[in-house]
């Protein structure tokens, strides 16, 4: 049904998204923790910061992109310097741009999460002489467990849908940069509307089982809150 | 409080002309003559031409599906045809307005000979086309490599514009060494706006033609029709050429 280079697209954007949702799950946490307990003056500046990418056009973060990470933009000076090149229409330079883009997707169900946990639970925690590390692992990962799981789904899939900045910074290489929404509008623009039809439906049934996961599970984890 | 107002006015009549709207489709490589093209027709003639820009694949698709436009300047003959085989165009009106002139470009001004060697030495990293399913000059660069018998030692480095203008975006940007671009989008009057190319000689790919069709919305639009006629104006030859596009 799906001819080779569909599912090579399809593939190509599971492992983006999936290595996407992995690295914001490292620098999100850190950054939801932060805004979820900080009093700092910089906790508005922050979070308007990180939830840019939901009002930006693709286009504004594609083009910024673009440049930062063009032989003359300061990213690409950097990684030049490093020896690795500059980072458009490489698989890398689009998990970066991914990490950008879904960013507010990843901190912004954690910091409801880490919000709804509360001082309580933490300050019997550190009563009982928890470390501040053990604190986090032993009382916080658990009781946040569903947000984590939210913010993950809702990461990955956002991913997946992603088109603009891939279109703009990507080159449109086949195995490297073109992923399905891509080889989409590539189907389209050939006039080859059965091939868009039949990748069309694979995102259109993948996406609605998705959101199918996040809300079926939603009563659920609010009785365990 | 009178700003206001003015703003309310101007938002309530878009466009005062005396003349009539054209909704126009143009082929992202005519970019920067249609814009000169349409300031000289609204001098001589009163209409306004409202241009929309962009890959010729999809202007196909909107066009089929009911977008407004009433001219359609393509990047090639065949989705011309092709919309006139399905009955979307009016009968007789199909024409070659330019054919287009395939150039090698790098912004750097040393980087591209005068005989295309370049691509031989291979000294570059990146190489950008436009998609070849989908723009006319993409297919002209595949079939130059081709030719040149370096197309398998080169497809490697490809990267692809959606259309020719993300083409030479990719390229001027520095994030492409050198990409295949049309001659219309580097040169004025003849001359390099800037960095060095290679004109890639007419029998290494088959000839671009670029055809106009007047679509069935633009059927009893004056204004379309005076467009469509403009474009063989002497004027609009002038202008046409001058961006290094031959004329058939």
């Amino acid at each position: 049904m799906l001819t080779d280079n569909d599912l090579q697209a399809i593939g190509l954007t599971v492992r983006l998204a999936g290595l996407t949702t992995l690295i914001l799950f490292l620098i999100g946490t850190p950054i939801a923790w932060w805004l979820a307990r900080s009093r700092s003056a910089w906790k508005g500046a922050i979070g308007a910061i990180v939830a840019l990418p939901l009002v930006l056009p693709p286009s504004v973060l594609g083009f910024y992109l673009l440049l930062a990470m063009g032989p003359q933009g300061p990213v690409g000076q950097f990684t030049q310097a490093l020896g690795i090149g500059t980072l458009p229409f490489t698989f890398w330079g689009l998990v970066i741009a991914s990490v950008f883009y879904s960013l507010p997707f990843m901190v912004q169900p954690l910091q409801g999460a880490f919000e709804a946990i509360g001082d309580r639970p933490l300050e019997v925690a550190a009563t009982l002489r928890a470390s501040p590390v053990d604190c986090f692992f032993s009382v916080v990962l658990p009781l946040a467990k569903p947000g984590f799981i939210t913010a993950g789904i809702l990461s990955f899939a956002h991913t997946v849908g992603e088109f603009g900045v891939v279109l703009m910074i990507g080159g449109n290489i086949p195995g490297l940069t073109r992923v399905a929404s891509v080889q989409i509008y590539d189907h389209v623009e050939a006039m080859e509307y059965g091939d868009a039809h039949r990748l069309a439906a694979v995102m259109l049934v993948f996406s609605f089982l998705v959101l199918l996961a996040l809300y079926t599970r939603r009563p659920a984890t609010d009785q365990a809150i | 409080m009178k700003t206001a107002s003015t703003l309310c006015l101007a938002l309530l009549i878009p466009c005062a002309a005396q003349g009539g709207d054209v909704q126009v489709a143009v082929a992202a490589n005519f970019t920067a003559p249609m814009q000169q093209i349409a300031a000289e027709f609204a001098k001589d003639s009163g209409h306004q031409a409202i241009l929309s820009f962009g890959a010729t694949g999809k202007f196909y698709a909107q066009i089929s599906n009911g977008a407004p436009f009433e001219l359609f300047l393509a990047a090639d003959d065949s989705t011309p045809a092709r919309l006139e085989k399905d009955k979307q165009t009016v009968s007789g009106s199909r024409y070659t307005y330019a054919v287009g002139t395939l150039v090698l470009w790098s912004p750097h001004s040393d980087s591209i000979d005068q005989h295309g060697q370049v691509l031989n030495n291979a000294s570059f990293k990146h190489l950008a086309i436009a998609n070849p399913k989908t723009a006319p000059y993409g297919m002209a660069a595949i079939e130059t490599l081709k030719k040149l018998a370096l197309l398998d030692r080169l497809q490697p480095r490809f990267v692809q514009g959606e259309n020719i203008s993300q083409t030479l975006q990719f390229v001027s940007t520095g994030n492409a060494e050198l990409g295949f671009v049309a001659l219309s989008q580097v040169t004025k009057d003849g001359k390099l706006n800037s960095g060095s190319a290679w004109i890639v000689p007419g029998n290494l790919h088959e000839p671009i033609y670029q055809d106009v069709v007047i679509l069935n919305k633009g059927k009893d639009n004056p204004a379309a029709s005076a467009l469509h006629a403009y474009l063989k104006s002497a004027k609009a030859r002038a202008i046409i050429q001058s961006f290094g596009y031959a004329l058939r």
